[in-house]
């Protein structure tokens, strides 16, 4: 199977050439760094123009066509556009937190996306605890979304705050409680022992019942920590006009648009790895031709591919749901969806230990 | 009738006199209020259409009073009164006998400046509190409102005053709104969810709604007085842009008006041709209706899905009329010009997609779980607070109030076809909702019915190049797509109208929204405003 540890070995040895080892890591450090931002900022505007094809087919539109060939640079210049855009002042806020709140959902979104196998021995952070880093990292955001709704000192965003608020502490549990489950099933945090472990077969297929189940809870959870429909209440366009960064302009709106996307991508990707492989070829033991054909398939159009049909799901249940109530959504927490997650880790640990 | 002028021959300050189709009965002012307790509660005068002001001249202010039975819907009974004098502007409120009169009190006030005693909340109600003078008397001095240069706080957010009698003089009582530390959030003028620049301010408490304060005007235009100096054939072309949705069922109700003022026959291929457009243009407005209520709700594919199909519509129109969203088709005597060759065969391909699209809208959203748990069990608008509330249209008989004025008292081809007034019982927004999906196709009905027998002759009647109409007072009502829309016009014989008043049905549907949506949650409110379906430029006119 194709390996990215040709490129980065190469790239390590050049660096060796020039450098002292200190130096060296430094220097690889700022490019993995730099690589991330790039694939971030390349992957949000894939998937806005993905989303706008694809919500116009749902919707028997066309959608962007003018820029470029079928549209493809509508994003691009969207981006253009929203760099030069003025970022407005506003008189009695909290300047600082103002500023600092789009830094923190960005930041958020980007470590938890540094901590994506994108491919193999494409990784840039892979602990021992990378499940609970990724849970830990990606719950920040919050941080970020609550400061912004306090410090517009606006109504509809402080609405928009508390309920996003509500709505990420308590998905962030489901969200948690189901991948304990695959963490159960794996018997490791480490992400790249859980890809490897599911060479023989993907957890999805080898949990029985309760990766299924947890695939679904996870599913749900993870859109609802999203903030898109029908979980897009923080930013309710028809109640609250936009919700928690209804006073920002520019960039820094730009920022939560981004966050937002990558964030849909991020939950994608991660139910990818936990379920289906990550970068891991579909592989049928004992039926050796088979497996040699997917292991031809380069694994990071794996990774890709998985993750874009979980994007595509997303996508599909955003466009033909209507939004929920905020206490339809906390009940449904509280009182359905946890109540499973907690059963199904009971199953789950049956399954394993038996 | 009789027990009506029995009852009334026995109180000597009324006079009754009896038309082939209303009653109108004069009453002295200081006695108005004993004689509405006398017709709501011993009449069973249950239903306030209208209250419409009137300014005499030196016989002073009037106020017609517009009623009518749930029993008997057909007939409607004026009660008319003049304050004699211009000096004399007070009149006895009825707020505290019919709801609707709360709205239709504060428009006459706004209007003429007649003060009714005893009114809760007597604010302007279109025009700024810093308005001089009563733009539709007849001496309104039009220089006395200069354009502000300056930036003014506008006091009327904040209060708004009452008229008591105390120990026989008026004393004015102000009262603030909302309370210093109740937390308001201003819905509008601009806001997504808003359809049009209606202005909400809601106090809340966490999620829920505990008051709510409409506030209009934002597009109020004049019409009402710029009727006045328009030829009648002009004020048609104002009528479309008044409930934009339903642009030809309000065209369709001053033409009506004028007809019958003068007595004209209208041809029978203009009646149908009428009623047909009427119907496309209910089954366009309630496909609007539900695209905008599901897009509030955060379905967007269906507001685009409603959109389709009613371009189809628009599409009929345009070829046919020339216009879409205003076609400028009835005229005083039929229609402006005769139909499209390709008119009948386009409805005829439309009557099977609409049903086919209607099965794809109820699998694509009435099926859905979330928005029926959201919709169902939700904003309870009864039988009784929908009749006093004076909300017409297919958000009352949601609520099981039988008021469909096609069914009531027949106009143009309608009681040539059958078709059924869709009822429901349960008064919550699903009603409210499925209500006008089943409508769409009872209208595809009635249209079934009358394409195939569109009878050939003129299109319009013969009238005159200068339209007068005859001394008196006339009023039409016709059932557009929100309810019961209604045209008065006192003429004075000229070819001007003395006196034009449009009775919007949206304008109480708003009302309505502060009887249903207090312990409502914020989401439950844009949910009730939408499937109430109100539009805003009728309101404000």
């Amino acid at each position: 199977m194709y390996s990215f540890k040709d490129i980065t070995d190469g790239i390590d040895s050049i660096l060796h050439l020039f450098l002292n080892d200190t130096f060296a890591t430094l220097a690889e450090l700022i490019l993995a760094g730099l690589a991330l931002i790039g694939a971030y900022a390349v992957l949000a505007l894939t998937l806005i123009y993905a989303e706008r094809k694809i919500c116009a087919a749902f919707q028997c539109r066309i959608g962007p066509s003018r820029t470029g060939k079928w549209g493809v640079f509508q994003t691009v210049a969207d981006m253009i556009k929203i760099l030069f855009k003025e970022l407005i002042r506003l008189d009695h806020n909290d300047r600082f937190l103002f500023r600092v709140a789009p830094f923190i959902v960005i930041i958020a979104s980007m470590c938890t996306f540094a901590a994506l196998p994108f491919a193999k021995n494409l990784h840039a952070i892979d602990f021992n605890m990378g499940v609970f880093y990724l849970i830990a990292v990606s719950s920040l955001g919050v941080i970020g979304i609550l400061l912004a709704g306090w410090s517009s000192n606006s109504k509809y965003t402080m609405i928009g705050a508390m309920r996003s608020g509500a709505q990420l502490i308590s998905y962030e549990i489901s969200a948690g409680l189901s991948l304990l489950a695959v963490v159960i099933l794996s018997g490791t945090m480490k992400i790249s022992e859980i890809v490897e472990q599911q060479s023989e077969m993907w957890f999805i297929f080898r949990g029985h019942v309760p990766a299924i189940i947890a695939f679904f809870t996870y599913i749900i959870a993870g859109h609802a920590e999203t903030n898109r429909g029908p979980f897009d209440l923080p930013e309710a366009e028809s109640e609250l006009t936009a919700g928690y960064h209804t006073e920002y302009s520019g960039i820094q709106f730009g920022f939560y648009y981004l966050a937002e996307y990558l964030n849909m991508f991020i939950v994608a990707a991660i139910a990818a790895v936990m379920f289906f492989g990550g970068w891991m070829p579909l592989h049928v033991s004992g039926w050796d031709g088979f497996n040699y054909i997917m292991d031809c398939i380069p694994s990071f159009i794996w990774f890709f591919g998985k993750t874009f049909a979980c994007v595509f799901i997303a996508l599909w249940v955003r466009w033909s749901f209507p939004r929920l109530r905020i206490d339809q959504l906390l009940n449904f927490e509280w009182k359905i969806l946890m109540p499973i997650c907690l059963i199904n880790i009971i199953l789950m640990s049956l399954i394993v230990v038996f | 009738m009789e027990t009506l002028e029995k009852r009334l021959s026995t109180l000597e300050y009324v006079s009754v006199e009896n038309e082939d189709d209303r009653t109108t009965v004069t009453v002295a002012p200081e006695k108005v209020l004993e004689l509405a307790k006398i017709l709501r509660y011993e009449e069973k005068y249950d239903f306030l259409f209208d209250i419409v002001g009137m300014d005499y001249g030196d016989e002073g202010f009037g106020v017609i009073y517009y009623l009518s039975q749930t029993e008997n819907p057909a007939r409607l009974t004026a009660v008319k009164t003049r304050t004699g004098s211009r000096e004399k502007n007070e009149l006895d409120s009825v707020c505290e006998i019919w709801e609707s009169a709360n709205v239709y009190e504060r428009e006459v006030y706004d209007f003429f400046g007649i003060i009714f005693i005893n009114h809760p909340d007597l604010r302007r109600i279109f025009l700024r509190t810093d308005w001089n003078g009563y733009p539709l008397r007849k001496d309104y001095d039009f220089e006395s409102n200069s354009i502000p240069v300056h930036n003014e706080l506008i006091p009327d957010m904040e209060t708004s005053h009452s008229v008591y009698m105390h120990e026989g003089h008026e004393e004015d009582v102000t009262r603030s709104l909302f309370d210093s530390n109740e937390y308001v959030v201003n819905f509008g003028p601009q806001h997504p969810a808003m359809h049009g620049v209606l202005h909400l301010r809601v106090s809340i408490e966490g999620e829920e709604v505990k008051n709510i304060d409409p506030n209009f005007g934002y597009i109020h235009r004049g019409i009402e007085k710029l009727c006045e100096s328009y030829t009648y054939p002009q004020i048609l072309h104002l009528v479309d842009r008044l409930d934009y949705l339903s642009g030809t069922m309000n065209r369709h109700a001053v033409c009506l008006c004028c007809e019958k003022a003068l007595g004209l026959e209208v041809p029978p291929r203009a009646q149908y041709v009428r009623t047909i457009i009427d119907e496309l243009t209910r089954i366009a407005s309630h496909l609007l209706g539900w695209g905008c209520m599901c897009m509030d709700m955060g379905s967007i594919t269906a507001f685009v899905y409603g959109m389709r199909d009613r371009e189809k519509i628009m599409d009929i129109f345009e070829e046919t009329a020339g216009g879409r969203l205003m076609p400028n088709y009835n005229i005083i005597g039929g229609i402006a010009r005769d139909i499209n060759p390709n008119f009948i065969r386009r409805v005829k391909e439309f009557i099977p997609y609409m049903r086919k699209m209607l099965k794809e809208h109820h699998i694509l959203f009435t099926g859905n779980p979330i928005a029926t748990g959201r919709m169902k069990k939700i904003g309870y608008l009864s039988k009784e607070r929908a009749i006093t509330t004076g909300a017409t249209g297919p958000s009352s008989r949601a609520s099981g109030w039988s008021n469909d004025l096609r069914k009531i008292k027949p106009y143009s081809a309608y009681d040539k076809v059958d078709f059924d007034e869709v009822l429901r019982t349960g008064g919550d927004t699903f009603d409210r909702y499925i209500i006008r999906l089943d409508e769409i196709e009872q209208s595809l009905r009635i249209i079934e019915q009358l394409i195939d027998n569109i009878p050939e002759g003129a299109f319009a009647a013969k009238t005159g190049a200068i339209i007068r109409l005859p001394k008196g007072e006339f009023i039409q009502r016709v059932e557009n797509a929100r309810g019961q829309f209604g045209v008065h016009i006192a003429s004075e014989g000229g070819k001007t109208p003395y006196r034009v008043k449009f009775r919007s049905p949206s304008l109480v549907l708003v009302n309505a929204l502060k009887e249903i949506v207090p312990r409502h949650k914020i989401a439950d409110l844009i949910m009730i405003g939408a499937s109430l379906d109100y539009v805003i430029p009728c309101i404000d006119r």
